[in-house]
């Protein structure tokens, strides 16, 4: 369940598409299924009360949409709703310049957690008809009839190990702000680096081996907003590389890393729609962990206007040889 | 598709001793797109040229690749032998088959296969060359000098001579450097301000040279030929076009205790102050930190006395920006600190001194007036000890001192005490030394004069400790060839401290993009054909800054350095470099990331308008790059998310065709 209700969101919405401050409201919609929920543009009350929705399975990073939500010549600015880790991704588009923040109206929404349906399928099963989520979570299934879940034991990866409640970017805000946590993110990286190479060569295999290319991950992930991806373009020198042979092919996934390395949030999109399920976070997560460790701390999206310790030239710089001497040592 | 050619070079039995050069150019011509493979003894000759030349032209090849030596050497050769050909000097491709195969294996199965991994890996590449035409830029034709030593002096004096503008910054109040500080000079003995000072005048009237004293460079834009350097006047609180000179307030400024740096805090000056007598330009300066006036707002005695009106308490740093084709740093050396050096006891006793103290006490304007007293007590002392290479040759202990030679202190040391003989021949003089070195014309007879006419005792052999007892410091140390320990009760001790580059020349590198060595020398270009160019375009070097000199050493590389610099200004255009970044419009995001790792600025963002679907218009922040200011490092290419930024030469698609060749 959330603090926040979805009266309190649409009530927002309304008020602020009637006196003018925005012309369209970026926000989640029903899909087929109760848990299937999927961002929308809404114009009209009417059509935010017939369509609008807000519970725990709005996990959806609406940072990405302002790109596209901003480049087109509608008039008037975008009011889009912001959970704490949302606006890290938001700052985080500032800074590449990719959106108009003059166009935007930001509405920070303070943030329960959002649940995994998968989490749930894995404990009860298949036949979901449909999921409440109240005080428990409650899945009225085809075969066993209602089942109680506690909401901790379903949260998703990301929330399970929250790295802030705490809103980074916004116009307004709705209930309340929190702290940036100490969380345990980095703990399953941990435990990779202490495998062996041959280990964590295995383990990657196994995971990026179901690997279908479906480009979900790319898709979804706010730092993915080339213009023109190099996996789409010919020219890159990239585009045939990946499929060229099964090793090759999750070679994608590393590539993808490294193009978002330093300007990742953690904002966990990528492993969420994964229809394979595939931990592509850990991937960036022990980049994150190494520009800690190499750099000092960093938080990409933080501070809108942030250099990111890998794409920064400073007349501080070590010089190589410096460096060198220091890893002698 | 390409027709290219493959010239495989023996460089005599360099390459053709450790690889077989017939079985890599047969191999090479199976290659796809090579229509013509062949080697011959020594490509970079006339005959092989010609071979190429004729090649190019029988052949109608469209691109070149050689297997020689590294591209530092002959890759502008193999250019201008391709475009005598009528062929686009950059469709031309080194293999480096003699510095990275030949020279460093010994088996000719393993180099030879490596040779014909790197001909492929060049032939995949130039494969996808292209045409490249360099673009032009225009040459600012004022030349500024960092510094303004002996070596910056030298330098801007002959720059001037052949007609062009230069300037001198020098970060303190008056030019001169450490050869003003210098008492006489080795191997003539001729006193140091005879010959500096005249030079000195010569710069001041000079009228292609303008002087910014108190002044430092503050940061440095562009590129070669069109460099934009802003400087900092440091507030002087004097006017310097008013001030006369007359050295009246430096009389009359109540705050007498103020460390006079010219004599290394040997005795003081006032707060305001004339380092010298015949300071350029002599106009007085006010220390901030000691002033009355600046620091509380009562005094202004300065003011009251001056008759021209030239002090002015509210004078703030100004900064002045310039143009400049060429930048020479001349920012020379400093002794190092004796502060990790306690067993000299230079900290607790004040007659363990350094040699350039030393020159100081020995100067008729230095704080003794040239008496040679014992900074202590005033007294003249009969047992001097010199002790050679304090902080030089420190092979074990290179935190605390350095592992070069300092080079002039053999000599310097040799002068010391051959002028401490000759002026009080009641002395007794020792010096202690690892090596005594003296090439240079006339120095190992200068050296031998010291020892056999002046009769100086020289031990070989270091110095493990000084220790003040009384009003004595005793030495003890070890004479190796005598084979025991000695004792001296010395009266003055004199430390040959090593040199080291200024503590401006590291940030001055960095705004500058000029490389330094580990020791914070500059680094020349090549260390015997270029010597005093730094590997930046434009930027030369003269005098310590590159290494440790003497004076006749560093006149010559001033010299040297100007005549460069002379060649550079008197160009009216500059050849680019064609290989620079460009980035591909349509597919920038317009994110910044390749603008923050430039570290030339060269990379600049716009709004531009795009035709959007439907008729519609897009209005995208896009970067583009100044071909001219762009060096062609590629750290844009590797920082852009999209691949928009690609460099000419060396594009992404050619770096990944160079790999797939080396993994096939």
């Amino acid at each position: 369940m959330q603090k926040i209700t979805r009266d309190v969101l649409i009530e927002k919405a309304v008020s602020l598409l009637s006196d003018g401050t925005v012309s369209r409201v970026l926000g989640y919609k029903k899909g087929d299924l109760s848990y299937d929920i999927t961002p929308a543009l809404f114009t009209s009350k009417e059509q935010l009360e017939k369509e609008f929705v807000f519970n725990d399975f709005c996990a959806a990073n609406f940072a990405k949409y302002l790109v596209k939500e901003t480049k087109n010549q509608t008039e008037g600015k975008v009011l889009v709703f912001l959970k704490p880790c949302d606006t890290y991704s938001f700052n985080q588009l500032l800074t590449e310049h990719r959106f108009d923040r003059e166009k935007v109206y930001a509405v920070g929404i303070s943030c329960d957690g959002m649940i995994d349906i998968n989490k749930i399928k894995a404990i009860v099963g298949d036949g979901i008809i449909s999921v409440e989520t109240d005080e428990k979570i409650k899945v009225n299934t085809l075969y066993d009839g209602v089942k109680e879940l506690d909401k901790n034991d379903v949260l998703l990866e990301r929330c399970a190990n929250c790295k802030s409640k705490k809103h980074v970017a916004y116009d307004e805000l709705l209930g309340e702000d929190g702290e940036v946590l100490d969380s345990n993110r980095f703990d399953q990286v941990a435990e990779l680096e202490k495998m062996s190479a041959d280990e964590r060569f295995a383990f990657w295999q196994n995971e990026l081996s179901r690997c279908i290319r479906c480009n979900a991950c790319r898709d979804a992930c706010p730092a993915c907003t080339c213009e023109k991806c190099v996996f789409d373009n010919p020219n890159s020198g990239v585009e045939n590389k990946s499929p060229a042979n099964s090793f090759e092919e999750q070679m994608f996934h590393i590539i993808r890393a490294f193009h978002v390395a330093g300007r990742c949030t953690d904002c966990g999109e990528c492993s969420r729609v994964c229809p394979q399920h595939i931990p592509l976070h850990l991937l960036n997560r022990k980049f994150i962990k190494d520009i800690n460790e190499f750099y000092g701390d960093y938080q990409a999206g933080a501070i809108v206007g942030s250099r990111a310790p890998l794409v920064n030239y400073t007349k501080e710089d070590i010089e190589p040889i410096d460096a060198v001497n220091k890893g002698d040592k | 598709m390409q027709r290219i050619g493959v010239f495989v070079c023996w460089c005599g039995s360099n390459i053709a001793a450790t690889v077989d050069v017939q079985k890599v150019a047969e191999t090479l011509a199976k290659e796809p797109g090579v229509v013509h493979s062949m080697n011959y003894q020594y490509m970079c000759s006339q005959a092989g040229q010609e071979l190429i030349k004729e090649a190019i032209k029988k052949h109608k090849l469209t691109g070149i690749v050689v297997c020689s030596c590294s591209p530092r050497m002959h890759e502008a050769t193999f250019r201008k032998t391709a475009a005598a050909a009528g062929l686009n000097p950059y469709m031309v491709e080194i293999a480096n088959i003699r510095e990275q195969c030949s020279w460093i294996h010994k088996d000719i199965t393993e180099a030879t296969e490596k040779a014909i991994v790197l001909g492929r890996t060049a032939i995949a590449k130039v494969a996808l060359n292209a045409p490249l035409v360099p673009g032009e830029s225009p040459v600012t034709k004022r030349a500024l000098v960092i510094g303004g030593g002996i070596a910056g002096i030298q330098t801007a004096l002959d720059i001037a001579d052949a007609g062009f503008e230069v300037d001198i910054v020098e970060k303190k109040p008056t030019i001169g450097g450490k050869m003003a500080q210098i008492d006489k000079t080795f191997p003539t003995l001729d006193c140091a301000a005879c010959i500096l000072t005249p030079k000195m005048v010569d710069v001041a009237q000079n009228e292609k040279i303008r002087i910014f004293s108190y002044s430092e460079v503050e940061e440095v834009k562009g590129f070669v030929g069109n460099f934009n350097v802003k400087i900092k006047k440091k507030a002087r609180y004097v006017k310097e076009d008013v001030c006369t000179g007359c050295g009246l307030c430096t009389e009359k400024c109540p705050q007498k205790k103020v460390p006079n740096d010219f004599n290394l805090g040997m005795d003081t000056k006032r707060a305001i102050y004339i380092p010298f007598a015949q300071a350029v330009p002599k106009v007085a300066t006010i220390d901030a930190d000691y002033c009355t006036m600046l620091k509380t707002g009562k005094c202004g005695v300065c003011s009251k006395v001056c008759t021209a009106k030239a002090i002015d308490y509210t004078q703030k740093d100004e900064f002045v920006e310039e143009k400049y084709g060429a930048i020479v740093v001349a920012t020379g050396f400093n002794p190092i600190s004796m502060d990790k050096f306690d067993e000299y006891a230079y900290s607790q006793s004040k007659d363990v001194i350094t040699s350039l103290e030393f020159e100081r006490l020995m100067n008729a304007a230095g704080p003794t007036a040239g008496k040679l007293l014992r900074p202590s007590d005033g007294k003249h002392p009969h047992t001097l000890v010199f002790v050679q290479c304090v902080g030089s040759r420190c092979d074990s202990c290179a935190e605390k001192g350095k592992e070069y030679c300092s080079k002039i202190c053999c000599m310097y040391t040799a002068k010391h005490a051959m002028l401490t003989r000759d002026k009080y021949p009641d002395t007794d003089v020792y010096v202690f030394y690892i090596d005594v070195r003296t090439p240079g014309k006339n120095f190992d007879e200068f050296y031998r004069r010291a020892v056999e006419d002046y009769g100086v005792h020289y031990i070989k052999g270091m110095v493990g400790k000084v220790s003040p007892e009384g009003d004595k410091l005793v030495v003890q140390g070890s004479d190796l060839i005598a084979n025991k320990q000695i004792k001296i009760d010395a009266d003055l001790v004199v430390l040959a401290a090593a040199i080291e580059p200024d503590k401006s020349a590291r940030p001055l590198a960095t705004m500058l993009t000029a490389s330094m060595d580990t020791n914070d020398f500059f680094t020349e270009a090549h260390p015997k054909l270029r010597p005093v160019e730094s590997p930046t375009a434009g930027v030369f070097l003269s005098g310590c800054c590159q290494g440790p000199r003497d004076i006749p050493e560093t006149v010559a590389m001033a010299g040297a350095a100007a005549a460069k610099v002379i060649g550079l200004l008197a160009k009216d255009k500059l050849t680019g470099n064609p290989c620079v970044a460009h980035s591909d419009e349509m597919m920038c995001n317009g994110c910044s990331s390749c603008e923050r790792v430039c570290p030339y600025g060269a990379i600049t963002y716009s709004d531009k308008e795009f035709r959007g679907p439907n008729r519609t218009t897009l209005i995208r922040r896009v970067a583009s790059v100044n071909q001219a200011i762009c060096q062609g490092c590629g750290a844009c290419t590797v920082a852009c998310p999209s691949g928009a930024m690609d460099l000419k030469g060396f594009a992404n698609k050619q770096i990944m065709a160079e790999v797939d060749a080396i993994c096939k």
